[in-house]
């Protein structure tokens, strides 16, 4: 699984599975031939799923980033991208023990961020949330866990060439096994959000008022911040550990600009979420250059365009109604409306 | 909540609004404090307060910074426990009756970057605690998300808010905002109805138009209001008594009974001086802050400000 960064396509073609002879000799190319992008999108798409690696790659992403969209759309409600951003870099020294312990990665990214996430679950949670005692937590914890992460590296010595693929993003070695353990994580998640979905949103935008409505805020939040941990874990697989945050900020993000309807948002998310990965991992396949810089290019391309279309679709049409002067009998007058 | 937990409260709902006018003040009082006491942290906050409230009153909960008026709304909730007297609430001890309660916490505006439209705040009040998923589009299909629809819809009527509702609450004024959010308070047609502050930091102009609102609901729906004011004048029309804590007292009784320079004197055990604008508007002079008062909101806003009687 560890891979250079900016991974040659040479080093791909190593890598590849017997069924793919097929599909390169159908394809009626020479094994050491780029792919390369023409007006024919048909043969694009013949050519971005030749490999079974590719196709593995696309799968775990498309899992990946509908998580990503959902879980992220209520972190950033939750307004706690910070614990996420520490979460996915728990990533890396997850990885980086999992190597050293000769384990598969997976099983380092899940340990680590998910235990990091109930530690700045339960630390943050008796103090009210979104203080800045939960901010000094997850710095602390995001400090100790790089430095944790590179002293692993050491310890395990040379073979690891470079951190960057832990910590960039290397989409080209999922497995068949990996992309169904990454399925069966999703519709966990999925099932979480699902089931507590509302309570949630109420907790998240609401705590004190959601308390009085005897919504369970704390287990709520502490829940939440483990299934993040579990989807930062997952995101982590491909795009690497620093640019998990890509991913989960940046479709919902675009979704809030868009939408402030809660079920409409949360499908723009996917759907920004699925075209970026989709985008990301095309571009990364025909330009030869690292996924984690494409996705997260996309990512940021697709957010400014939603900003822009916000501004110019919102705004005006804002000043146009403006702050209406409320008057003394309009409380009165509405007020005994019969409700 | 299940349709059978509705279905009752719409019976209560239908039995309240029999019993509305003159009936209804005859039955047990909404609210009875009998000499009850707080104690927080090894710290007596208040003692030997008796409050009785009757249904449909709107009653100001007044007084420094530190003085414990949102421990008093704490422990109507059954947040806060007494440490000594008995507290009665809808004919229950606190915490039993909450689903009558509607609750208003103190207010921070919703950051902004809450892109949640205000019509979803509300419902939020009707439906968040169930478990479950927001579907859009629900009412399409079920008898009962129809009902939930209409009932939002009628609770932004009730206040005033469709021409907002739909808007990002972000982008809603501090007033808006706050008519919004009595709406999500009154949703399940609350018998008592808590607020905490809800005046705070709006402008002169939404500060009236939000106490006529809440005296609208509490005339004409039979509610009880406690509401918890930093300055009296605003509410000073529309008010039937106040609750003023400080010194760990409490003395309650209309505006005119307890806004006085002997019985706030009597309270902060200073003298105190209540001055009459020639408008009718009231000024407190020379009342300490509570000990281990903060001053987080109102930094300014010591004895000699006295821009209201909270001091």
């Amino acid at each position: 699984m560890p891979m250079a960064g900016a991974i040659r396509w040479q080093t791909a073609l190593t890598a590849l599975e017997p069924g793919d002879e097929l599909a390169r000799r159908r394809l009626g190319r020479g094994a050491a031939m780029s792919p390369h992008l023409s007006p024919d999108l048909v043969s694009d798409a013949q050519q971005l799923l030749a490999y079974t690696f590719m196709v593995h790659a696309l799968i775990a992403a498309s899992i990946v980033a509908v998580m990503a969209a959902v879980t992220g759309w209520f972190m950033v409600l939750r307004r706690e991208s910070f614990a996420g951003h520490t979460l996915s870099v728990m990533a890396f020294p997850g990885a980086a023990a999992a190597i050293l312990a000769g384990i598969p990665v997976a099983f380092g990214y899940f340990a680590f961020s998910g235990g990091a996430a109930l530690v700045i679950g339960a630390g943050s949670v008796r103090r009210g949330r979104g203080g800045g005692v939960q901010a000094a937590l997850t710095g602390t914890v995001q400090a100790a866990a790089l430095a944790l992460g590179f002293l692993l590296l050491g310890v395990y010595g040379g073979l690891l060439e470079s951190p960057t693929s832990l910590l960039f993003g290397s989409f080209l070695g999922i497995s068949a096994t990996q992309v169904v353990s990454l399925a069966v994580l999703a519709v966990g998640v999925l099932a979480f959000f699902a089931l507590v979905g509302r309570p949630l949103l109420f907790a998240s935008v609401d705590g004190a008022v959601a308390s009085a409505h005897r919504v369970p805020v704390k287990a709520l939040s502490i829940s939440f911040m483990v299934v993040l941990g579990l989807t930062a874990a997952a995101i982590a697989q491909v795009t690497g550990a620093l640019l998990v945050l890509a991913l989960l900020v940046a479709p919902p993000a675009t979704a809030m600009q868009l939408t402030p309807r809660i079920g409409v948002s949360l499908l723009l998310s996917i759907l920004t979420a699925l075209v970026t990965v989709w985008l990301g991992l095309g571009l990364a396949y025909f330009t030869n250059y690292a996924a984690g810089f494409f996705i997260t290019t996309v990512a940021f391309t697709i957010y400014l365009a939603a900003r822009l279309i916000g501004t110019l679709a919102w705004r005006p049409r804002r000043e146009m109604v403006g702050p209406r002067p409320p008057s003394k009998a309009d409380g009165l007058r509405h007020a005994s409306v019969e409700g | 909540m299940v349709s059978g937990r509705e279905d009752a409260r719409a019976g209560q709902g239908a039995e309240r609004d029999a019993g509305r006018g003159g009936q209804g003040r005859a039955r047990t009082p909404a609210i009875e404090l009998h000499d009850a006491q707080v104690r927080l942290g090894g710290r007596t906050i208040w003692s030997g307060v008796e409050v009785a409230a009757g249904h449909g009153e709107l009653i100001a909960v007044l007084g420094p910074n530190g003085a414990g008026k949102s421990t008093l709304l704490q422990v109507l909730l059954g947040a806060v426990p007494l440490s000594r007297g008995t507290a009665t609430v809808l004919g229950s001890p606190p915490g039993a009756r909450d689903a009558r309660i509607g609750f208003l916490p103190q207010r921070r505006v919703f950051d902004s970057g809450t892109r949640i439209r205000g019509i979803d705040i509300v419902r939020l009040g009707l439906d968040g605690s169930r478990w479950g998923m927001p579907v859009p589009g629900a009412a399409r299909l079920s008898a009962r998300a129809r009902a939930r629809a209409a009932r939002v819809s009628e609770l932004i009527e009730m206040v005033g808010a469709r021409e907002y509702a739909n808007r990002p609450i972000d982008e809603c004024s501090g007033g808006e905002q706050q008519r919004l959010l009595i709406a999500q308070a009154l949703a399940h047609r609350p018998e008592l109805l808590l607020l905490d502050e809800p005046l705070d930091g709006l402008d002169l102009t939404n500060q009236a138009a939000v106490t006529a609102l809440v005296k609208a609901i509490a005339t004409e729906r039979n509610v009880t209001v406690l509401l918890v004011a930093h300055d009296v004048n605003p509410l000073l029309p529309h008010l039937d008594r106040v609750i003023y804590l400080a010194g760990g007292r409490a003395a309650v009784g209309t505006p005119s009974e307890v806004i006085t320079s002997p019985t706030l004197s009597a309270l902060y055990g200073v003298d105190v001086e209540v001055l009459r604008t020639g408008s009718g508007r009231m000024v407190v002079v020379g009342a300490p802050e509570a000990p281990h008062a903060h001053g987080r909101r109102h930094p300014l806003a010591d004895g000699a400000h006295g821009a209201g009687a909270g001091g």
